[in-house]
């Protein structure tokens, strides 16, 4: 028995492990601790417009996974032949190509979602969690860690749009994605409409950043 | 005229880009923290708001709109219909009006420079610029209107920066609970005063 774990670490050390401890911290960092939204303060605005309810947050969600993915794995293939001067130009043409997909796949296919979003699909071209991550991670690593890297904010940026989306929906209009929660158990429920309006969503960020905070026990020093 | 004036006091104060869109909240979280940075910050944006919004319509109207290459002459570009690559082009009408100014302005007036240089390369990818070109492609401007509009947004935008701003720096004498201290309350802050601004909807001139 012995022997044989020993023999098999002796071929597992020489060649890097594909999916080892570093990738899996790539990918599960950004889900908490260092959250692209609650953490880094990315991509603030389309968590706002985009979370009144919980269809098109998770169409959102996914549009600026994929995006962020392989738009991460673009650039860091790039990487060393992008001249510093015009890197933001060769970086937004190279995000938009990948938007203009999403863009396109949502038109054709959910129209109605698509129509939902309006203008916020476009405006994945400039989500900062994007150019953030291409400016601090896929400029300086290798293609693959940077996909990982650029899927695990992606979720994280997920994570939270759910969570916002879950909360103004169901108090805002009493449902979950559009199913009448409250309506089913025979409560009449009145919505809430200050959820509803952009005005809510930015305190329930608040408090979410709040409670998220209050656990990891982070604090910001002014 | 009226109507001018109407889309000016729409886009600073009934459809603000901050409080009814939430449009540039990364640079307007991230430079909010002292008001004379706020306010070079949105000195900026208005000046790019006001020159990209009708270039962009110019690149819309006179390029990529369904038909809107009649004025060459040849047939096929008169029905040829461009506006899918409409963000490419935007974006990249922004991206580059933007490094081409802090060029100029690096040549022209260091003094100038010092001031805003530092935020020019920040308003490229900040949503409010994209997010007012594309709304104004979804509204039947004219070139006039779009100017205002452009100009109007980037004045609502200046005056929603530096209000929190102020707000930001009196904060720091309050007792916050830690761990909604900095990002926490700032949103919260900012939920209040897009409450404020609701209060001027449906004001318009006749």
């Amino acid at each position: 028995m012995a022997t044989a774990t020993v023999e098999e670490k002796k071929v597992a050390a020489p060649k890097e492990p594909i999916f080892g401890r570093k990738e899996r911290q790539l990918l599960s960092d950004p889900l908490d601790l260092n959250n692209p939204i609650t953490v880094q303060v990315l991509g603030i605005c389309s968590a706002l417009a985009v979370t009144v309810q919980m269809k098109p947050a998770l169409f959102m969600a996914l549009g600026v996974t994929f995006v962020t993915m392989m738009s991460n794995f673009f650039i860091s293939l790039l990487r060393n032949s992008i001249p510093s001067r015009v890197r933001i130009i060769v970086q937004l043409a190279v995000v938009s190509t990948f938007v203009i997909l999403v863009d396109q796949i949502l038109k054709a296919y959910f129209y109605d979602v698509s129509k939902q979003l309006s203008v916020f699909v476009g405006l994945i071209v400039t989500n900062c969690i994007i150019m953030g991550r291409l400016e601090a991670f896929a400029m300086g690593n290798k293609p693959f860690p940077s996909l990982i890297d650029g899927l695990g904010n992606g979720l994280g940026y997920g994570a939270i749009l759910m969570i916002v989306a879950f909360f103004r929906e169901i108090f805002g209009s009493g449902s979950v994605f559009g199913f009448k929660v409250f309506d089913a158990m025979g409560i009449n429920y009145i919505g809430n409409g200050v959820l509803v309006i952009p005005a809510g969503a930015s305190i329930v960020i608040g408090l979410v950043i709040w409670a998220q905070r209050a656990r990891n026990g982070q604090v910001e020093e002014e | 005229m009226q109507d001018l004036i109407n889309i000016g006091v729409k886009s600073i104060f009934i459809d603000n880009m901050i409080f009814a869109y939430f449009l540039g909240m990364c640079s307007y979280l991230a430079v909010s923290k002292k008001v004379s940075t706020a306010i070079g910050l949105g000195a900026a944006v208005i000046f790019v708001l006001g020159i990209t919004i009708p270039l962009n319509w110019l690149v819309y109207n006179y390029f990529l709109k369904p038909g809107a290459m009649t004025w060459t002459g040849i047939e096929e570009l008169a029905t040829a219909d461009l506006s899918f690559i409409g963000l490419i082009i935007y974006i990249s009408v922004i991206a580059s009006f933007v490094q081409l100014t802090e060029m100029v302005v690096e040549k022209l007036s260091p003094a100038l420079y010092a001031a805003l240089g530092i935020f020019l390369p920040l308003i490229a990818v900040n949503c409010s610029i994209l997010g007012g070109a594309l709304f104004m492609i979804g509204r039947p401007y004219n070139l006039a209107e779009a100017t205002t509009f452009g100009l109007g947004s980037g004045i609502g935008w200046f005056l929603a920066v530096v209000a929190l701003a102020a707000i930001r720096e009196k904060l720091k004498y309050s007792h916050v609970p830690a761990p909604l201290r900095g990002l926490g309350i700032t949103f919260i802050i900012v939920g209040l005063m897009s409450f404020g601004f609701l209060s001027f909807m449906g004001f318009s001139i006749n």
